[in-house]
């Protein structure tokens, strides 16, 4: 509403511009005048980016680079073939869309169009990757310090070329093995605390031998079978490693006793890629966010100045309601807050509590109410991740508007509870449940190396600390399997409440083991 | 400034390898379901491509995540009319626990539990005819090859003239008098360096010597011409050498018995296992030819048409279109040209006193002649005499021979990879 009596009254002050265009058709000359303009609002509003790759692609692309995780160039894999196959056959019979476009964390910002988009949406688009995204790629403090959007392509590139390299020289399903079993540990194959030196491709070449060498001389130090007396004895009740070890990839490539050279150099490719993902799975809320918001605030100023005319402006409203659609509980469609709806809503609040700020707003937000909302949306992007941001600048205003209430799900008892709604009473309490939900920590289970039987039959523990009585999913046993693999001695893994092991998978079974051992016996 | 760049020129087959790489890995359970889509396909779309379906646990990616059980909060939007302390009964199945909680569980679950996708016309057949082999294949290849190829093959000193390569003759002839001119030619440049060095000093001029020398540079101009610009032993000849061919062509011969007992099913599963077969061929031979012939008490050469839907009835004579497959090769198709399978198709009926002389004309006339002979017999009854006859037979030609019987429509592929088994080298 505010905006349009805006543009009303741009116009009748004549300083409307004509509209670039006004048909359906995009041309690359459109994209870029279009690019510049946004470039120059952009800049306006303080937004920070990578320089801009454009590429335009058509779907049949598209659908490559969903399979490699939107990467422009990654290793081979089955599993991105079973990916591609499954996306082509929903893509083909209609039962999925594909995105407008994906926007890779790099420098420079590389974004894809798909050549189908209309001019419209192709500026829908720019402002929401090339200058959203990618602003935030460059500004949030998670990426600043976990990934290097310098190198990351070259060093996928070496990846890509050391992976085919042992492939010819071990053979495909070699290759295979080692990497199945990385990727079911990508997981926990993060450093959550410790930033890890930043990547780069060159310097990874160059030391990768010498690393190997490294690697292979210290693992002697701890397999070593000389027994060293006293000390030893004294040591015996010590674990190994002293502290638990929640990078599970890392302890693997460092102390798997029995892993060649090659074998830990591509569990540590799968180490980097999982860590370079890793701000991205926390902050999907933030980003989509953050990147609905400029399309939304981009769009409205190129409709006031008059580069895009009514018809677009429509266009763009359609599917900027179709994108930040949040179906409710109990709908059918419902799968889960819609992470481009919360973060639009909270970032458009922070706006609204900076420029008209209520009552509750001042008492709840003193720190932002009625300050420049500019410097205000800034931080936010640039000092949070979605469970503090959410833990921050959730407001009782857009809890009310999404009608947000918190339910607990007690195995103990035959029924749901709902613990808070979205009145005073509750507000604090949706508001800290909804970010424990956006910590990772919470939704994943904690899995840390808890021990290794250094002197004895150098079997692993893993151990599950346990969150709230939660248990492991079903598939755990499989990924045992996975790790043992990798480790190639016996693995167990425990879920743990507190110093009290509830449930414990191994792998080989205890079954198994006692039935090879009878054999020997009997030999 | 942003870059624009126009990627659609790009190759846009990047994941093919990755494709590769799944059927790879899964070719157990594509095999598996392109014999199940073959056994429920009509007959006239068996060349299509097929759209493949995997129980979707079997290629599950296990990553580390929670199960049901404890204590779970969760934060939902689009409230009516909960207020806090509200109890709800627990919906069936876990429902209240979707969402952001369960990652990629559920996020590609949603009640599939299949996976499905497409593979193209080639991919099936591959997988289709994964792990056979034409019988006896090899041994024609090595053995009978009759016809040949001219392939040139560098050159020889001597052939017709019609060969000659001239360019390597002139070469050679060039090559011989280099060498056969040394000598001489160091000799007139050694004589001519020592007359223009007198010419240029004339106070030491020596004309005796200056004549000497131009009289013997003469001689040897002379000598040097007399060597012959081209010679016998220059000359090369293009050479050429017949390399065998192995046949690529084959022809196959569909018998089929059309006698009152052959109902219209029995028909069709026929015509699937010769459809098979002609695909299977097609694979291996650049050009096939079909005979169809069928018979009751006489036998016909007739068009596929005819073949599988003229209606006929009669008794059961199968020495008649075994003697007609006989005289047909050996009037269009030499066996040293042609590599020649017959399919026969019958459901065992044959007059009682006919089976003998079935066996006597295969043995003595048409078992040599052929590459490999199979008969199924389609029949959910016991054996038919002609079976029984076929098994004597069979111990005779175990590599050239064989029989199936097929049931039902679902033996059809499974019958039809059995005769065409890779057997152990």
């Amino acid at each position: 509403m505010e905006d349009q009596q805006e543009a009303v009254q741009n116009n009748s002050e004549g300083r409307k511009k004509e509209p670039l265009t006004t048909g359906a058709d995009w041309t690359f000359d459109l994209i870029q005048q279009y690019d510049s303009e946004l470039a120059r609002i952009a800049k306006e509003f303080r937004l920070d980016t990578y320089p801009n790759q454009i590429e335009v692609i058509s779907s049949e692309q598209m659908l490559d680079a969903y399979a490699s995780v939107g990467m422009p160039l990654m290793y081979n894999h089955w599993s991105f073939g079973k990916h591609f196959l499954s996306n082509q056959e929903r893509y083909q019979s209609g039962h999925m869309g594909l995105a407008y476009e994906i926007v890779i964390n790099s420098n420079p910002c590389i974004a894809y169009l798909m050549e189908e988009n209309t001019m419209a949406m192709q500026i829908l688009v720019l402002a929401h990757a090339s200058y959203g995204h990618n602003s935030f790629f460059k500004g949030n403090y998670l990426f600043r310090t976990w990934t290097d959007a310098e190198s990351i392509i070259d060093y996928l590139m070496f990846a890509k070329g050391y992976i085919s390299q042992c492939e010819e020289k071990y053979g495909v399903e070699s290759v295979e093995e080692i990497l199945d079993a990385s990727h079911a540990l990508m997981n926990q194959g993060v450093n959550r605390y410790k930033r890890p030196r930043p990547l780069s491709a060159g310097e990874e070449e160059k030391r990768q031998e010498e690393r190997a060498e490294y690697i292979q001389r210290t693992l002697n130090d701890i397999w070593s079978t000389i027994p060293q007396q006293e000390k030893a004895a004294e040591k015996s009740t010590e674990r190994f490693p002293k502290d638990p070890e929640e990078n599970i990839l890392y302890f693997i490539e460092k102390h798997a006793p029995l892993l060649e050279t090659w074998q830990r150099e591509l569990v540590r490719i799968v180490r980097k890629v999982a860590q370079y993902f890793y701000p991205q799975r926390q902050t999907q809320v933030m980003n989509e966010g953050w990147a609905t918001f400029w399309h939304y605030t981009l769009m409205h100023k190129l409709y006031d100045e008059g580069l895009i005319n009514e018809g677009y402006m429509l266009e763009f409203l359609h599917s900027h309601t179709s994108v930040i659609f949040q179906p409710e509980f109990d709908d059918r469609r419902f799968s889960g807050i819609n992470p481009y709806t919360l973060g639009f809503k909270m970032f458009m609040d922070i706006k609204r509590i900076c420029e008209e700020p209520t009552e509750e707003d001042k008492s709840w937000f003193p720190e932002i109410a009625g300050t420049d909302w500019l410097d205000a949306v800034h931080h936010a992007m640039k000092n949070f991740k979605d469970e503090s941001f959410i833990l921050q600048y959730l407001s009782p205003k857009v809890m009310r508007d999404m009608h947000l209430f918190s339910i607990v799900d007690n195995e103990k008892n035959a029924y749901l509870e709902v613990d808070a709604i979205h009145d005073d009473a509750g507000y604090r309490k949706v508001r800290e449940s909804l970010a424990a939900q956006y910590n990772l920590g919470n939704r994943e289970p904690n899995i840390q190396v808890y021990n290794v039987n250094v002197k004895g039959d150098r079997s692993l523990t893993l151990r599950h600390f346990m969150h709230q009585g939660r248990p492991l999913g079903d598939s755990s046993a499989e990924i045992v399997k996975h790790i043992h693999r990798l480790w190639k001695f016996d693995v167990k893994l425990e879920s743990a409440e507190g110093n009290d092991v509830k449930k414990t998978i191994s792998c080989p079974k205890e079954s198994e083991k006692s039935r090879s051992g009878a054999i020997i016996e009997m030999a | 400034m942003s870059i624009i760049i126009d990627r659609r020129l790009n190759g846009k087959n990047k994941s093919t390898v990755n494709r590769q790489r799944f059927m790879n890995r899964y070719r157990k359970h594509i095999k598996k379901a392109v014999s199940e889509a073959v056994n429920k396909r009509s007959i006239t779309d068996v060349e299509s491509g097929s759209s493949i379906t995997i129980p979707r646990r079997d290629l599950s990616e296990p990553i580390f995540h929670h199960g049901t059980g404890g204590l779970h909060q969760q934060v939902m939007p689009g409230n009516k009319e909960f207020v806090s302390g509200d109890r709800i009964k627990r919906p069936p199945g876990g429902g209240g626990q979707g969402g952001s909680g369960n990652g990629q569980a559920s996020d590609q679950g949603e009640g599939m539990d299949e996976f499905t996708f497409n593979i193209n016309h080639d991919e099936f057949l591959e997988f289709m005819f994964d792990g056979l082999e034409l019988p006896n294949m090899r041994e024609k290849q090595l053995h009978e090859t009759v016809e040949f190829r001219t392939h040139q093959a560098g050159f020889t000193t001597d052939g017709p003239p019609d060969r000659l390569n001239i360019v390597r003759s002139l070469r050679s002839a060039h090559a011989r008098r280099i060498a056969l001119s040394g000598g001489t030619r160091r000799e007139i440049r050694k004589l001519k360096r020592e007359l223009r060095e007198m010419e240029v000093q004339p106070g030491s001029m020596d004309k005796e010597r200056a004549d000497v020398i131009r009289a013997e540079l003469k001689e040897l101009n002379g000598k040097m011409k007399k060597l012959p610009f081209i010679d016998d032993i220059d000359l090369r000849y293009n050479n050429f050498v017949k390399v065998p061919q192995p046949s690529n062509k084959a022809v196959m011969f569909c018998v089929m018995d059309v006698s009152g007992s052959m109902t219209q099913e029995i028909k069709d599963m026929a015509k699937r296992f010769f459809i098979l077969l002609y695909l299977f061929l097609q694979r291996s031979y650049k050009q096939i030819e079909v005979v169809f012939i069928r018979h009751h008490t006489a036998a016909k050469e007739v068009d596929e048409d005819d073949f599988f839907y003229s209606r006929e009835t009669g008794g059961t004579i199968v020495s008649s279109a075994l003697e007609m497959t006989r005289d047909i090769i050996t009037k269009r198709y030499s066996p040293s040209d042609w590599n020649i399978y017959v399919a026969q198709a019958s459901d065992g009926d044959n007059w009682e006193g006919d089976s003998s002389v079935c066996s006597k004309i295969l043995v003595n006339g048409l078992m040599p002649l052929v590459q490999y002979f199979s008969y199924v017999e389609i029949t959910d009854r016991q054996h038919q005499n002609l079976w029984r006859e076929y098994e004597t037979i069979q111990d005779g030609y175990s590599d050239t021979f064989a029989m199936q019987q097929i049931k039902t429509a679902a033996d059809i592929y499974p019958v039809f990879r059995k005769l065409f088994e890779k057997k152990e080298a």
